[in-house]
């Protein structure tokens, strides 16, 4: 191996710690069914198919678990006249 | 119409997964589009080194109950856009996979992809066949040393046995690639032999990987390895096996062959 390199490189443990406390910490939680990020996932995609016929191909859903933060993002196409069919 | 690929072994910790994601990332640096399937349900890990683990949101048993969409499990990578992972889950078990929702789920990813990876968990167990079940092409990852070696020849059974090719009287493509190869080790002559392997399991050499620091750093940091440094010693390994896979007629490489006379007193010493 190239020495140089291999110093240049900079450690890379630290970054495995973290990655894996972030996600132990989260699947600890999950396991014990208080996944917050989950359930609001799905309680969000109930309330809305309540309201409109839900077509899953229109639906984009994306997390990002964080440490102190964790997001969801819920993107839905809305057709124009999804209130009427409901009705 | 993609081509489907199973990355296996039989033995556990040979491999596989570093070889899934470095394999995929490669290709899907080539520009080609390419999705790689975690099929260890249970025991997923390769959403941890493509380093996607904070973005699953549903994963493959999710899309075989049909409580997901195959659009909305597949993750894309951040790096490389054409490379997409399909992760397993992590809180059910194997038993969830089932022969027809995973001939239903590879199908239509044959169709959007040109590259389907399915990495095989250890084992020869349902995760295992159903990972095999639909390859067109098989790799088989294997450590030069004994255990190893064994585990392979049974899969490469299974391989001629279990899946849907061999049952239509067709033959899955099989390549062996050899990792974790200590160039040190094979010059003091404590490591078996590559020509040694290659008659043993005698199935085409794709490539062979040295044992590197590289493959630990780049799964810390959740990068495949072809992607964490593309000059790394296994990197560059990665990517003439991608080109054999791909067709073409290159020499193989031995790791250390190449070294100079301070990569032998440096190898020694640290060996």
């Amino acid at each position: 191996m190239n020495l140089f390199r291999f110093f240049s490189k900079g450690q890379s443990a630290p970054a495995a710690r973290e990655r894996l406390q972030v996600l132990l910490a989260h699947e600890r939680a999950a396991t014990g069914d208080v996944d917050l990020v989950n359930k609001l996932r799905d309680e969000i995609l109930k309330a809305i198919s309540k309201h409109m016929q839900v077509d899953d191909e229109k639906v984009s859903i994306k997390m990002e678990r964080g440490a102190q933060v964790s997001t969801l993002a819920v993107d839905i196409e809305i057709p124009f006249d999804a209130g009427k069919k409901a009705a | 119409m993609g081509k489907v690929i199973v990355v296996t072994s039989g033995k556990g910790g040979v491999g596989k997964t570093t070889s899934s994601a470095a394999l995929g990332a490669a290709l899907a640096q080539n520009g080609e589009k390419v999705v790689v399937v975690d099929f260890d349900v249970g025991l997923r890990n390769l959403d941890l080194v493509m380093g996607a683990e904070r973005r699953v949101v549903y994963d493959l048993v999710n899309v075989i109950q049909g409580e997901a969409k195959l659009t909305q499990a597949l993750i894309r990578d951040k790096r490389v856009e054409t490379l997409y992972l399909l992760p397993a889950s992590q809180t059910r078990d194997k038993d969830n996979l089932t022969p027809e929702g995973v001939e239903k789920v590879i199908a239509a990813l044959k169709n959007a992809f040109d590259w389907v990876i399915c990495d095989s968990p250890a084992g020869i167990e349902r995760g295992a066949t159903l990972a095999m079940r639909h390859a067109d092409i098989a790799i088989v990852v294997t450590n030069p040393e004994v255990s190893s070696v064994r585990d392979s020849d049974r899969i490469i059974g299974l391989l001629d046995s279990k899946t849907l090719k061999a049952e239509n009287g067709e033959r899955v493509e099989k390549h062996l690639l050899l990792t974790r190869y200590d160039a040190v080790r094979a010059e003091r002559g404590d490591m078996l032999k590559v020509d040694d392997v290659l008659e043993i399991l005698s199935i085409p050499l794709l490539g062979i990987i040295p044992e590197s620091m590289d493959v630990l750093r780049a799964s810390n940091v959740g990068a495949p390895v072809t992607l964490a440094d593309t000059r790394s010693a296994p990197a560059l390994a990665y990517f003439e096996a991608t080109r054999r896979l791909k067709g073409e007629n290159l020499p193989i490489t031995i790791p250390g062959d190449k070294r100079g006379f301070f990569g032998k007193i440096f190898g020694r010493k640290a060996a």
